[in-house]
C-alpha cells in the first residue's frame, strides 16, 4: 500500500435526473504510484471528469452519486470522510486544474487574493505577510512577475491565468494534483510551455498528477504511465511504454491512434472509428465498444470482458486477450 | 499550374479601438488554386478568422483587392455580391453556436436555396435537401430535428450541407474539427477530403491544428500577428521550415510518440499585442535568432526557392 498514492476500486457513479440514470462510471480500478504522472484518456463523455470529481468529492449534491466502490488516498478511505474533513484534504492532499482558465478564476478578486484564499483558509493562524510572502513565491515560480499580483484575471493573457490556476492548486504542496485538460484551451506554443512548467513543478514539490486529456500527443509528451477510458470503463491501461510501443492493444485504442493525423506519414484517409459512444443511460450488456469494434464476435455482445495482465504493468479489457487463467474459469 | 481561383491582394483590416488602430490582417497576399486547399495556420488573435471573413466580404477590407476567378468581388455592389456568394461559401468553427437552435435540419439546409431563390418549388427543396444529407452522410430520419439533438458530429455535417446547398467551387473552413473529438474529427475530414475530390471544391482550411492542417492542404501559409510569415508547399513547409516562428510551433506540437519526447522545443513568450505593431519584424520579440536589424521596417515575402515564401531578415 505504500507504494501507491491513490488507489481506485471498483468505482461505480451514477448521475440521477427526473428522467434518467446515467452511468458515468462502471466498475473503475486505477492506482497512482507516489511521483507518478498518470495520463487519462478518453473521449468527450468517457467519464475523465467524474472520476477526478469523484476523488475530490465534488460530484454535484443530490445528482451525482457514488454507487459503489471505494476511494484510498494512501490509507484515508475518501468516501468515508465526513465533509468538514474533506474540506481540510481539498487544496492540501488533493487539489484540482480546472480546464478553462478564462471561468475558473474569480473575476473581481486580485489574483493575489485568489493565492492567498488557499492559503488563509488552510493556515488560519499564519501571519498575513508571511501569507504574502508565499503568494510572492508562488507566482515567481510559475513565472509571472510579483508585482503583478495585485490585478485582475481579465488583465492576464489565457496562458499566464493558467499559471495562476497551477499557483493556487499547487499553494498548499498537495500529494495529488487533478489536471483536467489544463492545456486545451491554450495554444500550442503556450500549451508546450505551460505543460513542461507542470511537469517540473509536480516534481519539485514531490507530488504525483493525474492529467485528464484526449490529447495523445500530451500524455507522450509528459505521463509516466496511461488509462484510456471508454464509456465509464477504463479498458487498457499501462506504463507509457505499454500504451506507445507495445504491439498488443484494445481495439478503441487501436482507433484512437489511427483518427490521429500522422505528422510522419503521408496518408490520404484518415482511419476513424464508425459509430458514437453508447448512450449512457442503457449501456450494452456485454462489451461497450462491441457495436463500434471492427472484430467483435459473438462473445463481446454478451459478456464483459474483465482486465487481462498483459504484463506486470500493462491490462487490457477485451476478450481478445483473455489469459489462460480466465479461458479455463469461462470453460 | 493552373490560374489561381482566388487571390488577395495587399489584404488590410485594421480595427478601430479605443488605444489605436488593431492590426488584425496586415498586407496579405495569398493565392489559391482551383481544386485545391489552402491551409493558414497560426495562434489565437493571428488574423485567420478575419482573413477568412474579408475574403467572403463578411467583413469590409481596409484597403487590398480579393480577385475571384479574375475579378476583383470588393468593386461589387450588393446584389452583384449576393450573386458573386453562390460560389463562396463557409463553414464555421462551433457547430453548436453556428446554427440556429430554432430552426430544424432542412430549414437550415433550406436556408441559402431560399435565400437565392435557387430553386422554385418547395418540392424541388425538399429533394434538394434529402439529397445534401445523403452527400454528407446523414440520416434522412434527422430532417426534422432539431440542433441540439444531435452530437458535434452530426451538427458539423449540417454546417457542410449547408455549405454545399449552392453547389459552391470555393469553401472557406473556419476550423472546422477544432469542437470535435478526435475519431469524429476523422470523420468529418474524410468527409471533407472526399467532396473535394468528387466535387473539385477549394478550401481555404483554417485552423491551429497543424497535424490537421498537414494531413489535408496542399499548401500552407503561416500567419504571425497579422502577417503571413512563411509560404509554401505542406511537405516543404514540414520537412524545411525556415521562419523561426514556423521552426517553433512545429517543435510545440506534441506528438504521439515516445521517441519525440526529448524534441519537444519550447518558445518563449507569448504573442504581443496587434495594437499599434512597432515597425520591423513582430516576431522578433520572441524570436531566438532575432538581430538589431528586424526592428528595421521594410520586411517583406521573399521567395527563397521556388514557390517558398519567407519574411524574415535571416534569409533575404
Amino acid at each position: 500500500m505504500s507504494e501507491n498514492l491513490l488507489e481506485i476500486k471498483n468505482l461505480h457513479v451514477t448521475y440521477k435526473t427526473d428522467d434518467d440514470e446515467i452511468f458515468a462510471l462502471n466498475g473503475v480500478d486505477l492506482k497512482v504510484r507516489k511521483g507518478e504522472t498518470l495520463g487519462l484518456v478518453g473521449e468527450t463523455g468517457a467519464g475523465k471528469t467524474t472520476m477526478a470529481l469523484s476523488i475530490m468529492r465534488l460530484l454535484p449534491d443530490r445528482v451525482g452519486l457514488v454507487t459503489q466502490g471505494e476511494i484510498f488516498l494512501e490509507d484515508v478511505n475518501l468516501m468515508k470522510v465526513t465533509e468538514a474533513d474533506m474540506r481540510l484534504l481539498r487544496g492540501q492532499d488533493v487539489s484540482m486544474i480546472f480546464q478553462d482558465p478564462m471561468t475558473s478564476l474569480n473575476p473581481i478578486h486580485t489574483v493575489g487574493h485568489q493565492i492567498a484564499e488557499v492559503l488563509f483558509l488552510h493556515y488560519p493562524n499564519a501571519a498575513t505577510d508571511e501569507i504574502e510572502r508565499k503568494v510572492d513565491d508562488m507566482m515567481a515560480m510559475v513565472g509571472i512577475p510579483a508585482e503583478r499580483k495585485a490585478e485582475y484575471p481579465h488583465q492576464f493573457s489565457g496562458g499566464m491565468k493558467q499559471r495562476i490556476v497551477i499557483a493556487i492548486a499547487l499553494a498548499c504542496n498537495p500529494k495529488l494534483l487533478l489536471a483536467d485538460e489544463p492545456t486545451t484551451a491554450l495554444d500550442v506554443t503556450i500549451q508546450a510551455q505551460v505543460l513542461k512548467m507542470m511537469n517540473e513543478l509536480k516534481d519539485s514539490f514531490n507530488a504525483s498528477m493525474i492529467l485528464i486529456t484526449h490529447d495523445l500527443g500530451v500524455v507522450a509528451q509528459i505521463c509516466d504511465s496511461v488509462a484510456i477510458m471508454y464509456a465509464g470503463e477504463i479498458i487498457e491501461v499501462g506504463a507509457a511504454v505499454d500504451i506507445f510501443e507495445s504491439e498488443s492493444h484494445h481495439p478503441y485504442t487501436i482507433g484512437l491512434f489511427g483518427a490521429i493525423p500522422d505528422m510522419t506519414k503521408k496518408t490520404r484517409r484518415l482511419n476513424p472509428i464508425d459509430g458514437l459512444m453508447p448512450d449512457p443511460t442503457s449501456l450494452p450488456p456485454g462489451c461497450r465498444f462491441a457495436e463500434r469494434c471492427p472484430r467483435c464476435r459473438e462473445v463481446c455482445s454478451s459478456e464483459r470482458p474483465g482486465m487481462t495482465p498483459m504484463s506486470a504493468t500493462h491490462g487490457i479489457k477485451c476478450h481478445l486477450f483473455k489469459s489462460d487463467e480466465q479461458r479455463r474459469a469461462a470453460q | 499550374m493552373s490560374a489561381p481561383l482566388l487571390e488577395t491582394k495587399g489584404l488590410k483590416k485594421y480595427f478601430d479601438t479605443s488605444l489605436g488602430p488593431l492590426h488584425a490582417v496586415d498586407d496579405v497576399s495569398l493565392a489559391i488554386n482551383a481544386g485545391e486547399t489552402l491551409g493558414v495556420v497560426g495562434e489565437s488573435g493571428c488574423g485567420k478568422s478575419t482573413l477568412g471573413r474579408l475574403i467572403l466580404r463578411l467583413l469590409e477590407p481596409t484597403a487590398g483587392e480579393v480577385v475571384f476567378d479574375g475579378q476583383n468581388i470588393l468593386s461589387y455592389d450588393r446584389r452583384k455580391m449576393k450573386e458573386m456568394r453562390k460560389q463562396m461559401q463557409i463553414i464555421f468553427q462551433d457547430p453548436f453556436s453556428s446554427l440556429n437552435p430554432r430552426m430544424t435540419v432542412s430549414e437550415i439546409i433550406a436556408e441559402p436555396i431560399k435565400v437565392t431563390s435557387a430553386l422554385p418549388t418547395q418540392d424541388a427543396i425538399l429533394e434538394r435537401v434529402f439529397e445534401l444529407m445523403g452527400i454528407v452522410g446523414l440520416a434522412e430520419r434527422f430532417v426534422n430535428t432539431y440542433p441540439h439533438e444531435l452530437d458535434g458530429g452530426r451538427r458539423q455535417r449540417i454546417g457542410v450541407a449547408r455549405a454545399l446547398a449552392l453547389n459552391p467551387r470555393f469553401i472557406v473552413c473556419d476550423e472546422p474539427v477544432s469542437a470535435l473529438d478526435v475519431s469524429i474529427q476523422a470523420q468529418i475530414l474524410n468527409l471533407m477530403m472526399d467532396l473535394q475530390e468528387e466535387m473539385g471544391l477549394t478550401y481555404m482550411f483554417i485552423t491551429h491544428d497543424l497535424s490537421v492542417v498537414k494531413h489535408i492542404s496542399n499548401n500552407i501559409a503561416v500567419m504571425y500577428l497579422g502577417q503571413c510569415v512563411e509560404l509554401a508547399k505542406t511537405d516543404e513547409l514540414f520537412e524545411n521550415p525556415v521562419h523561426p516562428y514556423t521552426q517553433g510551433l512545429l517543435g510545440a506540437i506534441p506528438v504521439p510518440s515516445l521517441s519525440a519526447r526529448k524534441h519537444f522545443n519550447i518558445m518563449k513568450g507569448e504573442v504581443t499585442s496587434p495594437i499599434n505593431p512597432h515597425p520591423g519584424c513582430r516576431f522578433a520579440q520572441r524570436c531566438p535568432e532575432a538581430t538589431p536589424r528586424c526592428a528595421e521596417p521594410g520586411l517583406e515575402l521573399k521567395e527563397i526557392s521556388p514557390g517558398h515564401f519567407v519574411s524574415c531578415y535571416s534569409h533575404i
